[in-house]
């Protein structure tokens, strides 16, 4: 079966004869010509394939179809070929090999499927908080089960390993919020005002949703293929065999780690927010750093940094929760891993998003001045 | 006729630690040979070696007589596509089904017919015994068994002269094993394929191979027949196939010839 000689049809006096090696690699260069070629045979034509140099099942399954499913009434067939044909004929009927159609659902259906995986993913979580809640009330009563080790170890991953990557994307957006405000507020001379739009924007506002989406994306999906992982690997199933309840230990601490994790972050990025923006309103505007930070205290009322560190918690939790609740759903194939983990992120920040809105309405009659 | 794979005096080493040294193998068209060895000593390493999936360190591998990587593009492509590899775990295509794991090789050489590409993969899933109605399953629905067979189907989609097996009966159980063995062995015969494989499992090889490689000590201790191996002299080959188990497996084997 060298790479050799082009296949050919050679046209002898009482039919054809086929030559050279009849394979997919060889058949590739000239199939179009040969495809023209076999059109001029009738079904009466002789055939023949003693002097092939080979004979693949894509030169094989070529001729097949051209002789309609069946040898020709003429053929020379050396025998080592024949178990070739034997092998094509053993292929299902055309009709059993139809790719079946997926099936268009009325849409009624749809929506009813639509809301039971939304009922189930409603269920799962709060069976989901309730163990969390038992898991709780358990360590609560026995203090020696609390799983300290891995508590600290999330709290690592989760936020000490976040400060640098948040502090940069906070520094640049409190520059360039700080910018674009000093170029509208020069407009009507308001300049002193910076400080008010800053802090309040920043503290209660900016701060904990962009750092909770930035915890989602990192943190998040990070929490959701780790316990996806482990449901591929059986080592979930290996904790639960030793007797180690799963949501004590991977579960709560994950919860409990992003719960104090997210009020120091958002004080972290708030205050690097802030500080990037004093920086501009300094250069930009020519307000002093002391002044600025006088005035701080007046502009943003001290309920708004509880309001702040209460968003931060929340959202810790809800990031942790998520995680865990997709984290726990992976099927053991590596499609429903990524799946799980982009519904991870996705529903956490949108959750984000919602909450924070529920926060703005809950607590729109304290801490703003002037309001 | 000329050696189809040719390995000559290659080295591999992961850092500092040299995996094989001083390798020297033939195999000819036809055979089909075993590398046995114990865990850990290499085989898998030089098997990938062979596919083209690590760089040699020292040494180099000749195959259908040409030095491996050379050559432009198309060249190593169409080299590539002569042989089959069977992984271990079937390496299938996760987000795709099984008829279109075996179709994705054939759709990659792009001017083939929908029509005879659907042809050929039937034509494959039924020379590896698959049944029609399982060709819409996607990997995860599928058995151990399936899966290797599944995978041997796309393996073969090419009609390569060169399969690989790596531990291809590793994970089913012994019926299955077995059935396995013989359907690698009446695809050898009839296609003319020329098998090279690893493996742990003694009936496996005494079963299938007609020559036997053993790789230990970063090097092939021997290559031959599997009765002349049985009779070399050096610890560990007595240690791997004249132990009771193993004396045991390998007359197993030779009954069922």
């Amino acid at each position: 079966m060298q790479p050799g000689s082009a296949p050919k049809i050679e046209f002898v006096d009482e039919g054809v004869r086929l030559t050279g090696s009849w394979t997919l690699s060889c058949l590739r260069k000239c199939l179009p010509r040969l495809r023209a070629e076999t059109t001029r045979t009738s079904s009466d034509t002789r055939w023949d394939l003693s002097r092939l140099s080979a004979l693949d099942t894509y030169g094989a399954l070529l001729l097949w179809r051209h002789w309609g499913s069946r040898f020709p009434a003429d053929i020379q067939l050396p025998p080592e070929y024949k178990a070739l044909f034997e092998r094509l004929e053993k292929r299902p009927p055309d009709k059993l090999m139809r790719r079946p159609r997926r099936r268009f659902r009325m849409g009624v259906e749809d929506i009813g499927l639509a809301a039971m995986v939304f009922v189930g993913h409603v269920y799962a979580a709060i069976a989901l908080l309730g163990q969390l809640i038992i898991e709780t009330g358990y360590i609560l009563r026995s203090p020696r089960h609390i799983p300290w080790r891995e508590i600290s170890a999330n709290l690592y991953k989760a936020g000490v390993r976040a400060m640098p990557v948040s502090a940069l994307v906070a520094f640049l957006i409190g520059v360039v919020l700080s910018y674009l405000f000093a170029l509208q507020l020069r407009r009507f001379g308001a300049e002193a005002f910076i400080v008010d739009v800053l802090g309040v924007g920043i503290i209660r506002e900016l701060g904990p949703v962009l750092i909770a989406v930035l915890v989602a994306g990192r943190s998040g999906s990070a929490m959701t293929a780790q316990l996806g992982t482990m449901r591929v690997t059986e080592e979930i199933d290996a904790l639960a065999t030793m007797g180690v309840p799963r949501h004590l230990r991977l579960v709560l601490p994950k919860v409990v780690a992003l719960a104090l994790a997210m009020p120091l972050l958002v004080t972290w990025t708030s205050g690097i927010a802030i500080a990037g923006g004093v920086l501009v309103a300094h250069y930009q505007l020519g307000i002093d750093y002391p002044f600025f930070i006088a005035n701080l205290p007046r502009a943003v009322p001290v309920p708004n940094v509880w309001i702040a560190l209460s968003k931060g918690l929340v959202f810790g939790m809800t990031i942790a929760l998520v995680a865990c609740h997709f984290g726990l759903r992976v099927k053991p194939n590596t499609e429903s891993l990524s799946a799980n983990t982009t519904r991870s992120v996705v529903t956490a920040i949108t959750l984000v998003i919602l909450l924070d809105a529920v926060f703005a309405l809950a607590t729109r009659n304290i801490g703003l001045v002037g309001g | 006729m000329s050696a189809l794979i040719e390995i000559r005096g290659l080295g591999i080493r992961f850092g500092p630690r040299w995996i094989l040294r001083r390798v020297d193998l033939e195999v000819a068209r036809g055979e089909l040979l075993a590398l046995v060895g114990g865990s850990g000593c290499g085989k898998t390493t030089l098997l990938r070696q062979i596919v083209g999936l690590l760089l040699p360190t020292e040494g180099g591998i000749q195959l259908f007589g040409e030095p491996q990587h050379a050559g432009d593009r198309d060249t190593r492509q169409d080299r590539q596509r002569r042989l089959g590899m069977l992984f271990q775990q079937g390496a299938l295509f996760s987000a795709l089904n099984v008829f279109d794991n075996v179709a994705f090789p054939l759709r990659e050489l792009g001017f083939l017919p929908e029509a005879e590409i659907r042809d050929l993969v039937f034509t494959k899933l039924a020379m590896v015994e698959i049944s029609h109605d399982a060709a819409w399953r996607m990997p995860a629905e599928l058995s151990g068994g399936m899966i290797k067979r599944v995978a041997l189907a796309r393996a073969l989609a090419l009609d390569p002269e060169l399969l690989l097996l790596d531990e291809p009966t590793a994970g089913l159980d012994p019926d299955r094993a077995g059935a396995f063995v013989e359907l690698i062995r009446a695809l050898h015969s009839a296609l003319n394929l020329t098998v090279v494989f690893v493996t742990h499992d003694l009936d496996t090889l005494s079963a299938l191979a007609s020559r036997v490689a053993v790789v230990a000590e970063r090097r092939i201790l021997a290559v031959g027949p599997l009765d002349q191996i049985v009779h070399v002299q050096h610890p560990f080959i007595e240690r791997f196939f004249l132990s009771e188990r193993s004396l045991h497996a390998l007359r197993r084997g030779k009954q069922s010839d």
